[in-house]
């Protein structure tokens, strides 16, 4: 319950936030924030939760964003019925790349392996099919009106980050208070102890994936209605999967508000670098590395081990 | 209850397990016993669903289970622990037993109330809130046991449950046992310790290289020729025989 509080107070903190702040620079960082956040739960479901460490997340991601591109600018639709259908097809390629590892007993690196394997299959065939635009990517006509999900304002695109990172934390909140959450939770721990405890570890894998999916897909749909513009390095290159997984790992794997931490540690660390060493594009890559380094060998429970340290 | 019909699995060249067949009768505790590499946890893995045989088949109350995934014979209502405890290391007592009680119970407040009631009944709810990976050994294997008790299953399979156990943790564990075949779930366990054995078990199987070599009651097998030269070696029997030293209890403690 204190966690569902804690949750609301969040969204009701940020949801003030344009009454007082009016710099677009800081709306656009809070918006940024928000946005690393969802990525970082969407991979917390499947690899926080589940255990199961994908380094290949922008295969959901992009398919998210190409949807949205797609079937607005191929098929006419409007973007708040084209994002149920991104969200779905999220969920379904999840369902795909987790039928065909997890069927296999694909775990650890071997998971994390296919899984860029898939994204980077996603990226040449993005690269080469028409419907996608190709090499060129898509671009979506700017319209600027809520009606199509395009905000005039930055206040319209930090509430529809913050609908979305508030559903991704209730989420993970019901994970931990859920039969399906526990069953997860121990099919991380022991695959074996849960079998014989009755859990039917491949469904709950899949489910996992699924759900993790359709969120990573609510990030890419969001990309695209943000900046407008998608193409195959964006949608399914690395970055987007490390982004994801730095944000849950620096934040605490498996707990609800790890990512979120972990994206505004990591946003807030990528502006201070960016601030200081302007002549050196890529810095803030570098104190990312840095960062997770530190992180992996000192807080392996991430920020969030600071504050469960009592355990 | 359960019945093994000629069981058999190789691994490579090893014939693990071979034509085996056996029958654990209701309501009662029945022992798997043989000596280190015999064959009995590769059993367990064949009759639980873990390990699929190259050959025969597994009956749980009458029913084909052959070759049925783990999770599918554990809702049966067979559930199976672990020779070596395999617990979920990052999470408390409370949340380890409450996934075996999630079993028939959806409602997570209700789960982790079973799960504390399993708990009292292992002498374990001291320890409800500590991490299961802070446990000893013996709290390990108690809690081993009592997240396969929150199944509720009819029969429970234990892999050597009293195993690196000292002799007063083992007299705190042969009540719990005998507690179970009370309530009216049947025992079917691998054991070493022959003490537990003799003071448990009503029907014994003895196997040794993959093969079943002996069966009956617990006083009949321990003085059968064929067994003490499985544990002691060829010519024992014989060699015993003409001391005329027949107990070999305390001897088949591997």
């Amino acid at each position: 319950m204190r966690q569902l509080w804690l949750i609301g107070a969040f969204a009701g903190a940020v949801a003030l936030m344009p009454a007082f702040v009016t710099s677009g620079a800081a709306l656009n960082l809070a918006i940024m924030t928000l946005y690393a956040a969802l990525l970082g739960q969407a991979w917390n479901i499947l690899g926080g939760f589940g255990g199961q460490f994908s380094f290949g997340h922008a295969v959901f991601f992009g398919t998210g964003a190409y949807a949205m591109a797609v079937l607005q600018s191929g098929f006419g639709l409007n973007a708040w019925l084209a994002l149920p259908l991104a969200l779905a097809l999220g969920a379904a390629v999840g369902l795909l790349v987790g039928a065909l590892s997890f069927r296999y007993g694909l775990k650890g690196s071997y998971f994390a392996l296919v899984t860029l394997a898939f994204a980077e299959v996603f990226r040449i065939l993005a690269n080469t099919f028409q419907f996608t635009g190709a090499g060129v990517g898509i671009q979506i006509p700017l319209r600027d009106s809520a009606a199509d999900m395009q905000f005039a304002g930055k206040p319209g695109f930090l509430y529809a980050a913050l609908t979305l990172v508030t559903a991704s934390l209730l989420v993970a909140w019901w994970l931990k208070r859920s039969r399906y959450g526990a069953w997860l939770q121990a099919v991380r721990d022991n695959e074996e102890s849960a079998a014989a405890l009755g859990v039917d570890v491949f469904r709950v894998k899949l489910g996992a994936i699924a759900i993790s999916g359709a969120l990573m897909s609510a990030g890419g749909a969001f990309y695209l209605q943000y900046f407008r513009y998608i193409d195959p390095h964006i949608a399914y290159g690395p970055a987007i999967s490390v982004e994801a997984l730095l944000a849950a790992i620096v934040g605490g794997m498996g707990t609800v508000f790890g990512p979120l931490l972990g994206a505004a540690a990591l946003q807030l660390l990528g502006e201070a670098t960016r601030g200081l060493l302007e002549q050196t594009p890529g810095a803030n890559l570098i104190a990312y590395g840095v960062l997770l380094v530190v992180v992996v060998m000192f807080l392996p429970r991430g920020i969030m081990g600071l504050f469960e340290a009592k355990r | 209850m359960l019945e093994a019909r000629h069981l058999s699995i190789r691994f490579g060249g090893l014939r693990a397990v071979q034509d085996v067949s056996l029958d654990v009768p209701q309501g009662q505790v029945s022992a798997l016993i043989g000596p280190n590499g015999a064959g009995k946890s590769t059993l367990f893995g064949l009759i639980s669903g873990f390990l699929r045989p190259d050959a025969g088949s597994v009956l749980l109350a009458g029913r084909d289970i052959t070759g049925m995934a783990p999770h599918a014979v554990c809702r049966l209502g067979m559930t199976r622990t672990f020779q070596i405890v395999q617990p979920f290391a990052g999470q408390t007592v409370r949340e380890n037993i409450a996934v075996g009680a999630h079993l028939h119970q959806a409602d997570r407040a209700r789960a982790l109330a079973d799960a504390e009631a399993v708990a009292r009944r292992l002498g374990l709810d001291g320890e409800l809130d500590k991490l299961a990976s802070s446990l000893t050994i013996a709290g390990r294997k108690r809690l081993e046991l009592a997240r396969a008790l929150a199944t509720q299953p009819r029969l429970l399979l234990l892999d050597e449950v009293l195993a690196g156990l000292n002799p007063q943790e083992v007299a705190g564990m042969l009540p719990v046992i005998r507690g179970l075949r009370e309530s009216g779930v049947t025992v079917f366990m691998i054991e070493h310790v022959m003490q537990a054995v003799m003071d448990l078990a009503e029907k014994v199987w003895v196997i040794s290289q993959g093969e079943l070599i002996a069966a009956g009651s617990p006083a009949q097998v321990t003085s059968d020729a064929r067994v003490i030269e499985a544990y002691l070696g060829h010519g024992t029997a014989q060699r015993l025989a003409l001391q005329g030293a027949a107990v070999i209890q305390g001897v088949t403690r591997a």
